[in-house]
């Protein structure tokens, strides 16, 4: 499926899953989030810097690795990305849902 | 990614097997992780899982349990149930399953809302203190029915 964010055609899934990160740009993600009804602050873009981090190092993300992760605690994460953090959190990273349940 | 039809989801935990306790605590997370609201209220064996000195020491059951493939007989037998809750713990872990403890923590932080009953507290002859501090208050049955009474709310009994 393709769909046009910031002005750029990029490929993504059904639930609206970037299906290459080659194609994620900074703005692109803004984008995401605005549909997604959250709103960026520099705390959550530390948030993204963090998936990428952990997506590069082909790392498996989770709610245990948010918490481990020393950038956000919990309670932090669900206010950040309010309506499920995780997946809202990745779909404006570029990157695909989490697989882990926790 | 619509918003979920299911706003709300309540669990009353009543058994303190491991099996039992992370199916609740994988539920509840699962439903915050999706953006529903989910609480537990803990009653009866549950309480185990919320008392301080005893929720890191759940076991699973080996005796009565056809899914062990042992004879009952050898389920029985002294270290058994230790044996076998070690192995489970050792595979959680490989799946990056959380110990109970920290799991609590995690479903408190994620807004996971937990209530202890207070007929159980009672009849176990426990005070607030012996529970975790997540524990949000202790209450009735019918204080939690309470909680329930809205559209788009579902109720399980573990």
């Amino acid at each position: 499926m393709q769909k046009t964010l910031a002005q750029v055609k990029v490929n993504v899934n059904e639930e609206g899953y970037l299906t290459d990160f080659n194609q994620w740009t900074k703005e692109i993600g803004a984008e995401i989030a605005k549909e997604q009804e959250v709103e960026m602050t520099d705390k959550n873009w530390k948030v993204i810097d963090y998936i990428h981090d952990k997506f590069r190092k082909e790392e498996a993300l989770s709610i245990r690795g948010i918490k481990k992760s020393g950038v956000i605690n919990i309670k932090e994460f669900y206010k950040l990305f309010p309506g499920g953090p995780l997946k809202k959190a990745t779909m404006i990273a570029g990157i695909p849902k989490p697989k882990s349940p926790i | 990614m619509g918003k979920t039809k299911v706003r709300k989801m309540l669990f009353i935990l009543s058994k303190a097997t491991i099996e039992n306790v992370y199916a609740a605590f994988i539920m509840a997370n699962g439903a915050r992780m999706e953006g529903i609201e989910s609480e537990i209220f803990f009653t009866f064996f549950g309480l185990e899982a919320i008392q301080k000195k005893k929720l890191e020491h759940l076991r699973v059951a080996t005796v009565g349990n056809p899914a062990m493939h042992i004879p009952t007989m050898l389920g029985g037998l002294p270290g058994m149930e230790a044996l076998a809750t070690k192995m489970m713990k050792k595979e959680m872990e490989k799946l990056d399953m959380p110990p109970v403890g920290e799991f609590l923590e995690i479903l408190s932080g994620s807004g996971c809302r937990l209530w202890a009953c207070k007929l159980a507290v009672d009849m176990f002859h426990l005070k607030k203190d012996d529970l975790i501090d997540e524990v949000e208050d202790i209450i009735t049955i019918g204080d939690f029915y309470a909680r329930a009474d809205q559209e788009n709310t579902h109720l399980l009994f573990i």
